[in-house]
């Protein structure tokens, strides 16, 4: 455990001492469900402005992974989380600490598009504001805004008060993006955001990852290493609920320095 | 492919061997037993309507629509109207929506969103049992307990600050479409909040937590997500709890007061359709008062009838496809 | 932000507030069982003895007697309703999930759904028409029969439900050891969804067994032994009816000490349905 953090020391930790938007931190961090274990202490830096990548083969944890980072595994009944998980310096698991707020500055896309059925399309976008009592004028350009970003508006801008649920699998996932973008939050975590999409879909969510990447920290989990090597600058390995090993992507791609990691991305398990 | 034909595609292929010849009739057999006892339930319905629609026939010769808008009933007359029947039915199962909606809403909700894990079972068997008791013994805790209570407690400050309303005025006797309508909210409310509670469980988690992921307390993401995702079927469910306060008999009669007037005044005895019946049925002499008491029943079964199928297909849409799921 | 800070407290009171008005109306709901209980056991228990048990009711204005016959024609008229429905209901159950995926099915169950919605009193108006009128006379028969026609349905969809549960493979299994699909649903099927389809049976009675309506209309009431069950029969609900509108201290005392007799038979009945399928969920229906 400690090689990855010696070895992936955040380049602007290291500069400025001061800690940058969106940068995260995870320290020793336990989860479990209904009495098993998931997630086996993990630790990790996670850069601000970047992509990170996680992969590992089903069952290792790495779903549970990103849903501790904005306390989402907790809303489960019999799931535990223990350890720390440090937005820019500040233990989100801290005593006193609203999830409500770290879901807010923490977004989240999921592995199906999940809309909300009942909302249009401008609703969906604006469900996040709406609670933050935005008013119209403000959320009608953080829509647009968001819809922009995640590469939707033009194919929806005619369309914006008619059901969300009229769109096609991959607008549905950009939408969803757009929704987790339109909060402006400094994080966004995917969880699988292209498993239940079609090839031109997965491409266009990808080259809207590496166009997000300047603006936000991305966490990006995938089962696809092909997805990972194209888009993330680093990745972590997880294994059994352990981080076997994390670093610049190019370098876990071609040089792996542990046997399990090599016999992953070789195909010789997983 | 459901069991059976899957099943039957199997056993086509054994038909040929030794006993095969038997074992088909005797599935042939089994089938048309068991379609035979569907099919009674479908004769069933069918025959209570026939029945029913011939035993009130001379009623509805001789009165016609004017039967639904007279307010007369006099046996020794025999004339005989059915409107303020239809009117204590109607208001005092709308006194019952009143209060017995936004009440199984919030048990509802709080039974699936809200309460802590190891209270969610206990709690939903005791809801469950509030619609074990039989309305009978709601009748005459109606009578002895609700009705003192209303009478002493809740209508005499209600006729003094709200006096000035048609609704809130008169004597507080107790007896009444309020208590009727009381009694009604606490025998639907398990009903209600039963369907809803099934509608709740089926929306999915990943809508929960798409709402929580983006900052929302927990009641934001039930009266924006949960809730409205819902909606068709806890509308099912109201209709469906609609339809029972309609045809509740016992607890009614034993509180209404069983005065065919029409008030204004939640606090004046009225009468429902379903009282009527059980109050003048075996006392009935003449052919054509016994005639007018099958008519309300008429009306009261198609009434429910409807109800019920509206609520049914509003339900069964939500337990059959969920709406808005994406097509895979 | 500073602005959406300030709103964020006012949303917790608001998600708390909501939380605690949950709470409390589940709370308010219950306020009535826990009052019927209280007072059905506070009131019935003074009144309940071995006599209430064992002796018919006495004439108006004399002390003691009982409720004997009333408990014995609840049972009467229940089993009688039981025998009728539960054949019925099994079989046309066992249709709609072995051989019901057709467009005969689906009307069949909504049918059964729909008609578990008509009121009773209308059933006892129809089996007063069907049975009443044909055989002259009020009846066990015809008040079981009534009773019947209100169990049908639920007994149907329950076991439906239950047969739904039994994995098809292990219809396969039977089927594959060469038995006929006939002898798998009722030895295999049936038997390993007994424990729900009893539950259902059980939830059924305990819903009917505390009817008055219907049986006002067909079964009426008797204050002696009933001869047969062409006979006019006493039963538990009726008899709370008719003892709680009297004006006469003593039968409304009796009103409650059966309406105890009569809660105990049902809770315990439906209390016991829940453990038989251990903690699965049975949806009540009524």
């Amino acid at each position: 455990m400690e090689t990855v953090t010696r070895s992936t020391p955040p380049p602007v930790l290291e500069r400025s001492e001061v800690f940058l938007i969106g940068s995260l931190r995870v320290e020793g961090l336990e989860a479990s469900y209904g009495g098993r274990q998931i997630l086996k202490g993990i630790t990790m830096d996670i850069p601000a402005g970047a992509v990170t990548a996680v992969i590992g083969p089903s069952g290792c944890g790495k779903s549970t992974f990103v849903r501790c980072l904005n306390r989402l595994h907790e809303v489960v009944p019999g799931a535990r989380v223990s350890g720390r998980v440090l937005l820019e310096g500040q233990d989100i698991y801290a005593p006193g600490v609203d999830p409500v707020v770290v879901r807010r500055r923490i977004g989240m896309v999921f592995q199906r598009p999940n809309p909300f059925p009942t909302m249009t399309i401008y609703q969906n976008v604006a469900a996040g504001l709406r609670v933050n009592g935005w008013d119209r004028r403000r959320t009608a350009e953080a829509v647009e805004r968001s819809l922009r970003m995640a590469a939707l508006w033009d194919e929806v801008k005619d369309r914006l008060h008619q059901p969300a649920t009229g769109l096609s699998g991959g607008q549905q996932q950009r939408l969803c993006i757009a929704r987790a973008l339109a909060v402006e939050p400094d994080v966004l975590l995917m969880d699988e955001p292209t498993s239940a999409l079609d090839p031109v879909s997965t491409l266009k969510i990808e080259e809207l990852l590496i166009e997000l990447r300047q603006r936000f920290t991305l966490v990006v989990v995938t089962h696809n290493m092909q997805q990972a090597a194209r888009v993330a600058d680093r990745t972590a390995f997880l294994l059994d609920g352990e981080l076997v090993e994390f670093g610049p992507t190019a370098e876990l791609f071609t040089m792996p320095r542990d046997r399990r990691t090599e016999d992953y991305i070789t195909g010789r398990f997983g | 492919m459901e069991a059976g034909d899957r099943l039957r595609t199997v056993r086509g292929g054994v038909r040929q061997t030794a006993g095969g010849r038997t074992a088909y009739l005797g599935d042939q057999f089994f089938l048309w037993l068991t379609r035979f006892l569907a099919l009674a339930i479908l004769a069933l319905l069918s025959l209570i309507f026939y029945e029913v629609i011939v035993a009130s026939k001379p009623s509805l010769q001789r009165f016609g629509f004017g039967f639904l808008t007279s307010t007369e009933w006099d046996p020794v007359a025999e004339r005989f109207g059915a409107l303020p029947f239809i009117f204590g039915t109607v208001a005092s199962s709308l006194i019952a929506l009143i209060l017995a909606v936004p009440l199984s809403l919030a048990v509802a909700t709080f039974l699936v969103e809200l309460a802590p894990w190891w209270l969610r079972g206990p709690a939903g068997v005791a809801v469950e049992l509030l619609a074990a008791i039989p309305s009978v013994v709601y009748g005459l805790w109606g009578i002895f307990v609700l009705v003192p209570f209303l009478r002493s407690t809740v209508e005499p400050p209600l006729i003094r600050s709200l006096g000035f309303l048609p609704l809130f005025r008169g004597p507080a006797i107790g007896v009444g479409l309020l208590a009727a309508g009381v009694i009604l909210a606490i025998m639907i409310t398990p009903i209600i909040t039963a369907v809803i509670r099934e509608v709740l469980l089926t929306v999915p988690r990943h809508q929960r937590e798409a709402m929580l992921a983006l900052g929302a307390t927990r009641w934001e993401t039930i009266r924006l997500v949960v809730l409205p995702y819902g909606r068709a079927g806890i509308l099912g469910g109201v209709i469906l709890g609609l339809g029972r306060a309609l045809g509740e008999t016992m607890a009614v009669t034993m509180v209404i007061g069983n005065r065919p007037e029409i008030a204004l005044s939640l606090f004046a005895p009225a009468y429902s359709m379903a009282s009527v019946i059980a109050n003048e049925f075996t006392e009935a002499t003449s052919a054509i008062h016994l005639s007018a008491l099958v008519e309300i029943a008429l009306i009261l079964f198609l009434v429910t009838i409807l109800i019920n199928i509206l609520a049914r297909l509003l339900i069964w849409r939500v337990s059959r496809a969920v709406p808005g799921a994406v097509r895979e | 932000m500073n602005a959406e800070a300030r709103r964020l407290r006012w949303r917790r009171l608001a998600s708390a507030l909501a939380l605690a008005g949950a709470a409390a109306s589940t709370a308010l709901a219950l306020v009535p069982l826990i009052s019927t209980v209280y007072f059905v056991l506070t009131r019935g228990l003074p009144a309940l003895n071995l006599a209430f048990l064992t002796q018919l009711p006495r004439p108006v204005g004399e002390t003691g007697g009982g409720v004997a016959n009333a408990i014995v024609g609840s049972l009467v008229v229940v089993g009688l309703a039981s025998l009728v429905s539960v054949p019925i209901g099994v079989g046309a159950g066992i249709y709609l999930s072995e051989f019901g995926r057709n467009r005969l099915g689906s009307l069949v169950r909504f049918v059964a759904d729909v008609l578990t919605g008509v009121p009773s009193i209308v059933v006892g108006i129809f089996i007063y028409i069907t049975v009443v009128l044909t055989m002259k006379r009020f009846s066990a028969l015809a008040g079981g029969l009534a009773l019947a026609v209100i169990m049908v349905p639920v007994v149907t969809r329950t076991t439906e439900e239950m047969l739904r549960l039994v994995p098809v493979t292990l219809r396969e299994a039977g089927l594959a050891l060469g038995a006929p699909y006939w002898r798998v649903v009722t030895g295999i099927v049936l038997r390993s969804a007994r424990g729900g389809i009893i539950t259902g049976i059980m939830l059924a009675i305990a819903r009917v067994a505390g009817e008055t309506a219907p049986l006002l209309l067909t079964s009426l009431s008797n204050n002696f032994w009933h001869r047969g069950i062409t006979d006019q029969i006493a039963t538990l609900p009726v008899i709370i009816f008719s003892y709680a509108t009297t004006p006469y201290e003593d039968l409304n005392a009796k009103a409650w000490a059966a309406s105890l007799v009569l809660l105990a038979m049902v809770l315990t009945m439906s209390l016991l349905a829940r453990l038989f399928t251990g903690g699965r969920r049975v949806v009540w229906r009524r």
